[in-house]
């Protein structure tokens, strides 16, 4: 066991993949010599060589692009794109072949590779370094999309998307990249794609959340039990596929439900937590469904940044609400 | 980038001059000695006959369509001696990253009509192309194959293989940055891949003077420090020519190679195109004087060399291709399970309950009969 910040845990999931399996290679802009703007890479290239760890142009499509090629003929690429906002380059080819090559190939090919990139707000960054686009990923048939919320979750899950046979995007919440340290086995583990994880029991509001906003989720709950409300917190870790069972268990159990993300709120994960627990658990409500997210606005920079984060106490607000309906 | 050890015909048809890498003429005359390939009798008869029997395959397909036995299709008419040259340097271990407009190159990669033919009939199965080794589909989204191209390239040459890619685009294509992308990317990681710009001088009506500013296609490749070439499309020889060097350019570890094929599509883009809209009967006229198979006959007829029976030679292909696309129109539909089957390698919870939705809706729908 050692003490790993997230940074340091995706890291060491790289390491161990890189050491067992020689067709991983890991690359993006500024990943080999610098270790990647968040030293997520670092000390990878001089462990592994620049063939296997390289910084690549500074094309996100071409990134993408050439992993599906390495992917189909026999490599397990991971790539870094250095920020969700400059993800959108590369959408053409995750939505038009990344996801549809198995398909079209219909299982000729299969494309084992990980697209990587942090995403979120809450660290005073300029335009297009706040985006939690999660909901545009997950609505691509053809792709997994795997959100951690701790350095150990992030090693286990990152170990499973690269072992993955299908292409799996994985999301890093940037804000906690540092903020949580924690005991992380130093050997190989992995957790299951596709599994979310109760991580407080409760008895009266259920919240799903995930990535950065577990952390105020938890802190929302501290407040919530001083106030006598017991409320179950989901750690979907998964976003696509989804965790139905785990969502209508605790739905059913509780009769409430509150979705935290940071993502803009219309048409987005909230939408559809919101129709699976219509589906799955109509008759157990005793509350509308809540979604407590972003506005369907472009994040401010740092100086409004306050008005769109969504707080403890504001999802403790719509707890409370919610309880009391 | 005039590079010492670049192989001749390079040098002597730098894209920056504008000049145009030609071998025969119209009618079949050598024009050019010096780069001319000596190729056996046999060769040369039997890249005749492939070139022969995508033409009938293609016209074929467009009377399937026009009949409503088949959905769209992309002609490749009047684009057969790059499709075939290409096909001829192209070995069993190489890859084929094709866009959508070289069926003779899938077909010499082992792709069979029947395959094409359940493609436009819309069945993936015949677009995943099973048996044709380091082949991948049919790409519609222009220009993105390049990457993958790319990407190959960067694999076969981690993996110390004895592997050249062989991709293709159309001229409408080079403006799409995935072309100047995986160009560049292909220059820095000095991949062996052979590009294929086919010129056929339109995407769908757009004449490629509406594209770029550029003196010519094959020139993009100087910015990209790769060598590039403009040749004759319509002349078998000199695609012959350009693919061997090319090939061998890119297997001895050099890295990628441009090759601009200055063509013209004598058909329409589509099935559902109607090219009367955008051109002229007079220009399509003065285009068909160069047609390939013409061209490479008159040339083979000045040999001494031609001894097809064109006319018995057209029967039989039309009775293989007729055979195999009765073949296709009378395979049985997939079942709906095939929808999802291949989206995942493990398939998710979530398809397996949509699946069983919609069987439940096809049960109730057989009980209310």
């Amino acid at each position: 066991m050692s003490v790993m910040t997230m940074v340091k845990a995706i890291n060491n999931a790289l390491d161990i993949k890189l050491k067992e399996d020689d067709a991983v290679v890991v690359y993006g802009e500024d990943v080999g010599v610098e270790g990647g703007v968040f030293r997520v890479t670092e000390g990878l290239q001089k462990k592994y060589g620049v063939e296997r760890v390289f910084d690549s142009p500074l094309a996100e499509s071409g990134i993408v692009g050439t992993a599906l090629g390495m992917a189909v003929s026999g490599l397990r690429p991971i790539v870094e794109l250095q920020f969700e906002g400059f993800t959108y380059p590369a959408f053409n080819q995750i939505a038009s072949n990344v996801s549809r090559m198995q398909n079209r190939s219909r299982g000729k090919y299969t494309v084992p590779m990980v697209i990587r990139f942090p995403y979120g707000g809450g660290i005073n960054a300029l335009e297009h370094h706040s985006d939690s686009p999660e909901a545009l990923y997950a609505h691509i048939p053809g792709l997994k999309v795997v959100v951690p919320s701790t350095p150990y979750d992030a090693k286990g899950l990152l170990i499973s998307a690269i072992e993955s046979n299908d292409p799996v995007v994985f999301m890093e919440p940037k804000r906690i990249y540092r903020a949580i340290k924690q005991e992380v086995p130093d050997e190989k583990y992995s957790l299951p794609l596709g599994k979310a994880k109760v991580i407080h029991d409760g008895s009266d509001v259920t919240v799903v959340a995930f990535g950065a906003l577990i952390r105020e989720c938890q802190k929302a709950i501290a407040m919530a039990e001083e106030a006598g409300i017991s409320v179950e917190l989901i750690d979907l870790r998964t976003i696509y596929p989804i965790d139905r069972e785990t969502i209508r268990n605790s739905v059913r159990k509780t009769g409430r439900m509150v979705v935290v993300a940071e993502a803009h709120e219309s048409f987005s994960v909230g939408s559809e937590l919101i129709a699976i627990t219509n589906e799955e658990a109509f008759l157990y409500l005793e509350a509308p469904p809540r979604r407590v997210m972003g506005f369907d606005t472009i994040v401010p920079l740092a100086q409004g940044e306050q008005y769109f984060i969504i707080s403890p106490e504001r999802i403790f607000y719509e707890i409370e609400k919610t309880f009391n309906f | 980038m005039i590079q010492n050890d670049l192989p001749a015909i390079f040098r002597d048809y730098n894209p920056l001059e504008d000049k145009m890498f030609s071998l025969i003429d119209n009618d079949g005359h050598v024009i050019n000695q010096k780069y001319m390939p000596t190729l056996d009798d046999d060769t040369v008869i039997n890249a005749y006959k492939q070139m022969h029997y995508e033409r009938i395959a293609d016209e074929m397909a467009i009377s399937f369509q026009r009949q409503g036995r088949m959905y769209t299709y992309t002609p490749n008419l009047g684009q057969e001696a790059i499709h075939i040259a290409a096909g001829m340097h192209i070995r069993e271990q190489d890859w084929l990253v094709p866009a959508f407009r070289e069926m003779g190159t899938l077909l010499a990669k082992g792709v069979t009509m029947k395959e094409m033919f359940l493609f436009y009939l819309g069945n993936e199965h015949g677009g995943s192309f099973k048996n044709a080794n380091h082949t991948l589909p049919i790409a519609i989204s222009i220009g993105t194959q390049l990457h993958h191209a790319t990407g190959i390239g960067y694999s076969v040459k981690y993996q110390k293989k004895d592997e050249a890619v062989f991709t293709f685009i159309g001229d409408g294509g080079t403006s799409e940055g995935d072309f100047s992308e995986a160009l560049n990317f292909a220059g820095v990681w000095q991949v062996p891949v052979v590009f294929t710009i086919q010129n056929n001088q339109y995407a769908i009506s757009v004449p490629v003077k509406s594209q770029t500013k550029s003196v010519n296609l094959a020139v993009k490749s100087v910015a990209f420090g790769i060598p590039g070439i403009k040749v004759d499309g319509n002349d078998f020889f000199a695609m012959y020519l350009a693919y061997k060097t090319a090939a061998e350019y890119a297997l001895s570890g050099k890295g990628p190679v441009l090759i601009e094929a200055f063509t013209y599509r004598l058909g329409a883009h589509t099935t559902s195109d109607d090219p009367t809209k955008y051109r002229k009967k007079e220009e399509e006229t003065e285009w068909g004087l160069t047609d390939p198979l013409m061209r490479l006959r008159r040339y083979m007829e000045k040999k001494g060399i031609w001894n097809i029976d064109v006319e018995k030679l057209t029967e039989e292909y039309k009775q293989q291709i007729n055979g195999q696309f009765l073949d296709a129109e009378q395979s049985k539909r997939y079942p709906h399970d095939d929808v999802f089957d291949h989206m995942f390698t493990d398939m998710p919870d979530d398809l397996r309950r949509q699946r069983a939705a919609y069987e439940e809706f096809l049960s109730w729908k057989e009980n209310r009969r």
